[in-house]
């Protein structure tokens, strides 16, 4: 058994799902969603969460083959494995969904999120501000001399720990894109 | 106007959007369109004028439309088809839709909308109709280019039936109907990438099998989509019945495809099943689901659903296995292809089952039936309603009979005192229980079967919901049968309140009920009137053989409440049997529930 109370063999794929049906544990799984391009589809998908109670942690869409017309939604959600299960066959039984991958039981994957942090801050905080997105690699793509604005990427930990560190020097105002996500290796 | 032109491959034909509606339905084999017009339809309207290969049955609502196409296409095994206009046309369509896609009837229907260029300008009779019926529909689609028009409609087809049979809209504005574009015909279209899953998974169905063969107390328990799977389902499953002679039950929406006539029939599960089939669901040791969903209305309490039976699901929706209860043997396919499975893998391995516990499971079952749990108390002075159904069913067995219903106590009598011999024979709204379902389906129903007895057992309330569909029964000369089991009362929810809400009829009654003969004849129908037990026999026959329309008002016990019930929330066990002092055992935890 894996943390994720994941028993072998199961897989994202099968409705012969081996895991316990039983469980209320709630975990957070990131699924990948291969859609058709179309009008209408995002309103789909996210309908299927809101109308059947499901969470949306983050989502985040965008084009990926255009020839193909093909679009990719990572979603993170949570809930007990009955559900989690159920969302995986609810999105991979909609009519433009191509394909779900479950990136949490599928292996190692990297996900990332990109924020854009503005700091409204004086003298000292400043300064300091600067120096912890050294630390955390975090850009400036723009400054005045009340504010910058920093590009930070990464896992959606570091974000949340970077602007938990800027609070306290300044106004923080904060743009994210929530997750992308892609599984390692072929 | 229509221009030929040779294209490399196929023959590519230029006509308006309008022609090409047409053009997709005759060349998808559609007979039939329910619909009503509008302006955003109008040129659908002027081709349909100009042929006579489709035929336009004219409804009085656009629900009336939906419903019609759910009858037609329940008792056909075929898609319905809808034509309605934008705006109110197609809000009006959306109760039928989620009707559709709750009982999985494959129905496709065309909505007119505002010209492109005026969408989202809050148009006249604008309304975001995609938007409205997405969470209503299988799928569905806004046409904005005539160029892709004809090869929607081909898919908006192949979607509706393929896999899970659903409801599905394509919405086309007006000035795509007018522009003109290439017609795609059906061969040609682009083949979509739907292709769900028909074959199940030998080495599961194996291990069913197995499962089978060892079972002591086992039960088929089978669902709608046995008849969605076609007639040979049927066929399959009975053979699989005879074959090892186990017990099977069915739910409400299928009935018939085990003919109730068959000795292994326990008759009807659920909230308002038989006592023999639900007691063997609660002791079964191996239940074999097949096209059923475990619905809340057959499951009860789930934690206490069948606590002791390894459970076997055949289902060709994956979403299906394992959302409500976790299934032991799941198997994703079409019945048809997985039956045939079954019984070829059963035979394979020599036609084996534990014939001893099979006996003492028939024994036991047979002292379950003994408690003849559908009994009631006679009365030689008013109609019970459970009379009047059994008098109709001695009255009409030996005709081509379909049944439809509306919602209520009377659905529940229908399901249980009717017999059902074949699939298709049986249109009911169960998943989504719409009141206003059964007249317009019974015109579905007998458009597509001219000759056959089409007869909808209807409660008063619900039969006044959609009524105005009499005015399409008698244009089109449809000898439909409105059997109205009138009990002036919202019978099922008043035994609701009786039940639960300490007899407190809050508005469970209708003050001012029409004279239904009179509306009959205002109709241009047959209206007969009956109260009296001793005159029913010969009422129904009056009814059976006039060669038309029939509004039947059968006046019946105004207090009877439907048994044998399992209140929400209770177990298969607890089922309330009959007019005991039922107050007060249903608790309070049981309101909360529907
Ligand atoms: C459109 C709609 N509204 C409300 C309900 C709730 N409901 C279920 S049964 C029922 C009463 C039906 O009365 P009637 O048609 O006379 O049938 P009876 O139960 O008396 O046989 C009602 C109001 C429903 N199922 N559908
Ligand atoms: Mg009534």
């Amino acid at each position: 058994m894996s943390p994720l109370n994941i028993e072998k063999g199961s897989s994202s794929h099968s409705a012969y799902d081996l895991r316990s049906h039983m469980s209320d544990v709630v975990e957070t799984h990131t699924l990948a969603v291969l859609v058709q391009n179309e009008a209408g589809v995002l309103a789909r998908v996210i309908g299927l969460f809101s109308g059947r109670g499901y969470n949306i942690e983050s989502l985040t869409v965008a084009e990926v083959d255009r020839a193909g017309h093909r679009s990719r939604i990572t979603i993170v959600t949570s809930g007990t494995p009955q559900v989690i299960n159920q969302i995986k066959m609810q999105l991979e039984r909609m009519v433009p969904v191509h394909e779900v991958h479950d990136l949490t039981v599928e292996g190692a994957f990297v996900s990332r999120e990109l924020a854009l942090i503005k700091v409204i801050a004086k003298g000292e905080h400043r300064v300091e501000a600067l120096r912890i997105a050294e630390i955390f690699r975090a850009n400036v793509v723009d400054s005045t001399l009340q504010s910058f604005v920093f590009e930070i990427t990464g896992t959606p930990e570091k974000v949340d720990a970077f602007c938990e560190l800027m609070r306290p020097l300044g106004e923080v105002r904060l743009a994210r894109t929530g997750v992308a996500a892609i599984a390692r290796g072929v | 106007m229509m221009s030929i032109t040779k294209g490399k491959d196929a023959m590519t034909r230029q006509m308006t959007g309008a022609k090409m509606v047409v053009e997709a339905l005759k060349d998808q084999g559609v007979e039939v369109v329910f619909g009503y017009p509008g302006g955003a339809v109008l040129p659908i309207y002027d081709e349909i004028f100009q042929q006579n290969a489709i035929r336009h049955i004219l409804v009085r609502h656009e629900q009336g439309a939906v419903h019609a196409a759910e009858g037609y296409a329940r008792s056909t095994g075929k898609p319905g088809v809808v034509l309605v206009t934008s705006g109110p046309g197609a809000t009006n369509a959306v109760t039928g839709l989620v009707d559709a896609l709750m009982d999985s009837i494959p129905i496709v229907v065309l909505t007119g909308q505002v010209p492109t260029f005026m969408i989202g300008s809050d148009a006249f009779q604008e309304a975001d109709t995609v938007g409205i019926t997405r969470p209503c529909t299988k799928m569905n689609w806004l046409v904005k280019d005539t160029e892709h028009l004809s090869d929607t409609i081909h898919q908006a087809f192949h979607i509706a039936t393929k896999g899970r049979p659903g409801p599905v809209l394509v919405d086309i504005p007006k000035d795509v109907q007018f522009a003109t574009g290439t017609y795609v015909e059906k061969p040609q279209a682009r083949v979509s990438h739907y292709q769900p899953k028909t074959v199940g998974d030998p080495a599961m169905i194996e291990a069913m099998v197995e499962a089978m063969e060892q079972a002591e107390r086992p039960v088929f328990y089978t669902g709608g989509g046995v008849i969605n799977s076609g007639p040979r389902a049927s066929k399959l499953l009975r053979e699989l019945v005879a074959a090892t002679d186990f017990p099977i039950t069915s739910t409400l929406m299928g009935l018939g495809s085990y003919p109730a006539s068959g000795k292994n029939w326990l008759g009807m599960l659920g909230m308002h099943g038989l006592y023999e089939a639900n007691l063997a669901m609660h002791g079964c040791d191996l239940m074999i689901n097949i096209g059923a969903r475990f619905d809340d209305r057959i499951t009860g309490r789930i934690a206490d659903f069948s606590p002791n039976s390894l459970k076997g699901h055949v289902d060709i929706d994956p979403s299906s296995i394992n959302k409500v209860i976790h299934a032991d043997f799941p198997v994703i396919g079409d019945v048809t292809l997985v039956l045939e499975e079954m019984l070829r893998i059963w035979k394979a391995r020599g036609s084996k089952t534990n014939s001893a516990a099979l006996k003492r499971w028939w024994g036991q079952i047979t002292e379950w039936r003994a408690v003849d749990c559908l009994k009631y108390k006679g009365s030689e002075t008013t109609i019970k309603p459970q009379y009047a159904l059994q008098r109709l069913e001695a009255l009409t067995k030996k005709y081509d009979r379909y049944i439809c219903t509306e919602v209520g106590q009377h659905q529940m009598w229908a399901a249980q005192y009717l017999g059902f011999e074949d699939p298709n024979r049986w249109m009911t709204s169960g998943g989504l229980g719409t009141m206003g379902y059964g007249t317009p389906a019974s015109i579905g129903v007998q458009v597509a079967h001219p000759d056959a007895l089409v007869i909808n057992v209807a409660g008063e309330a619900s039969w006044l919901m959609n009524m105005q569909e009499m005015g399409t029964a008698i244009q089109y000369r449809l000898p439909v049968k409105q059997f109205i089991l009138n009990n002036e009362r919202l019978g099922m929810v008043r035994q609701w309140q009786e039940l639960l809400h300490g007899e407190r009829y809050s508005h469970s009654w209708s003050e001012a009920l029409p004279d239904f003969v009179k509306l009959a004849e205002a109709f241009g129908a047959k209206g007969i009137l009956c109260k009296d037990p001793a005159d029913l026999d010969d009422a129904i026959m009056e009814m059976l053989n006039y060669n038309g329309p029939v509004i039947f008002d059968c006046l019946v016990e105004k207090h009877e409440n439907c048994f044998p019930m399992i209140p929400s929330g209770k177990a298969h066990n607890e089922m309330i049997m009959g007019e005991v002092d039922t107050r007060d055992v249903i608790g309070a935890g049981g309101g909360v529930l529907v």
